[in-house]
């Protein structure tokens, strides 16, 4: 099971990235937990400089701006 | 082995047709918006309106003045997508760190132009750029020019003001982020940093491989038009409608009086005026062509644009997670200070 964090402090583009994953991961069939992490510190801890990020297992795949459908699903079956 | 090849063929093609979509829509935006007046003229000329009476002068403006700017934005915004395609804020962090004050204010603010930067993200950036080694006043720098020179208020005012106003508006916008930044680092001030920030250790993020293609850069530009457009056009009609009332109503002696060069304190009240207004750049514009068409001068409204645009009540809220109350009075001051110098230098030189 997939581990996935949603980096953002709640504005729309961070709920709309949220809605993008759990929606491309029910598609895949795949089981994986969602997180959304709205702490700043806890933010900065993956250094990335813009909102919303997508943190996968740990690793940072995404930060900035919605990201494309495609590659959403791209980085949850890697 | 074929495979790869007939697929950077369709990329090819693609592409292709993406260029020559961007060359036809250009001839096209250009045939269409030379002839508005015309037709703005046409519209006016069928309604039961006295001609030359204060309201068909506002409304020849505000029909001109409309498809005019929406035209202009969507044009800028488009450009200034693609533009903004060649930065991101990983790679304008991994330039500036390190980077010694002075030179580094320099540069940071005029990465802040370029820098694709929304104001929600301006935690995540402030944290990551001070940890990452981008001294304060540095990341300052970067933190003021970026609202302040908004590409958008600089591509309308280049279009509806002329080059002269965009050109100073970019210059004195980008000083004023320098000095500013830099007078912030000189003041020694990491101590007024919330306590988290200075412990925090951000993890080193790569800057991502730049792996753009011309089409990932057209679609970037046309997303941001989108995105942008489809945001702000209700600003720009209130702004526009505005500029249209102040063309039509207000009587030049009246303006020049309050906002004239003369007026000593009209640099100021500009100012203040400017600091709890908040506007979207573009829904401003409309208004500062109307104003100064009307004899107002060039630095108080230069001064109350900025003011609008670059000290905005949210992002202080925002900014406040990070920053003290202290630090945030300081970074207030310091940036006011600097657009009334900015207004009195260009009254002085322009009267």
């Amino acid at each position: 099971m997939k581990d996935v964090k949603v980096l953002g402090p709640g504005c729309k583009r961070c709920q709309a990235t949220q809605a993008m994953v759990e929606a491309a991961a029910r598609d895949l069939g795949l089981e994986v937990a969602v997180e959304k992490v709205t702490d700043y510190a806890e933010m900065a801890k993956y250094g990335i400089l813009a909102t919303p990020g997508i943190v996968i297992d740990g690793k940072v795949v995404h930060s900035g701006g919605l990201p494309r459908e495609e590659d959403v699903r791209r980085w949850l079956q890697a | 082995m074929n495979v790869p090849v007939t697929s950077l063929r369709q990329v090819g093609k693609s592409q292709a047709a993406w260029f020559a979509g961007v060359a036809v829509a250009l001839v096209a935006w250009f045939a269409i918006y030379g002839q508005l007046p015309a037709l703005a003229r046409w519209l006016v000329a069928r309604m039961p309106i006295e001609q030359g009476s204060p309201l068909m002068t506002s409304i020849e403006f505000f029909f001109y003045d409309t498809p005019k700017v929406l035209m202009l934005l969507t044009l800028v915004v488009f450009a200034m997508g693609v533009v903004r395609s060649f930065f991101s804020p990983e790679r304008t962090r991994a330039l500036l760190a390190g980077k010694r004050e002075g030179l580094g204010n320099i540069a940071a603010a005029h990465l802040g132009v370029v820098t694709p930067f929304c104001s929600c993200s301006a935690v995540p950036l402030f944290v990551g750029f001070v940890s990452a080694g981008v001294p304060l006043g540095v990341t300052f720098s970067f933190l003021i020019a970026a609202p302040m020179i908004n590409e958008v208020a600089l591509g309308l005012l280049f279009a509806l003001v002329g080059w002269k106003v965009a050109l100073t508006y970019l210059v004195f916008g980008l000083s004023v982020a320098i000095v500013a930044g830099w007078v912030i680092g000189r003041l020694h001030l990491e101590g007024w940093l919330e306590p988290w920030v200075r412990e925090v250790r951000a993890g080193a993020l790569e800057p991502e491989a730049d792996h753009c293609t011309w089409i990932d850069r057209f679609e970037a530009g046309w997303d941001a038009v989108k995105e942008i457009v489809g945001k702000v056009w209700i600003w720009l009609i209130a702004g526009i409608g505005a500029g249209a009332f102040i063309h039509g109503y207000v009587p030049a002696t009246l303006l020049s009086g309050i906002m004239g060069g003369n007026a000593w304190w009209s640099v100021p009240a500009a100012v203040v005026v400017g600091i709890p207004l908040y506007s979207n750049a573009a829904g401003i514009i409309p208004v500062v062509e109307a104003l100064l068409s009307k004899g107002a001068a060039l630095g108080t409204v230069l001064a109350f644009m900025m003011s609008v645009i670059a000290l905005s009540l949210p992002e202080m809220i925002i900014l406040r997670k990070v920053l003290s109350l202290k630090l945030i009075a300081v970074f207030i001051a310091v940036v006011a200070l600097g657009i009334l110098g900015v207004g009195y230098l260009f009254n002085a030189l322009y009267s």
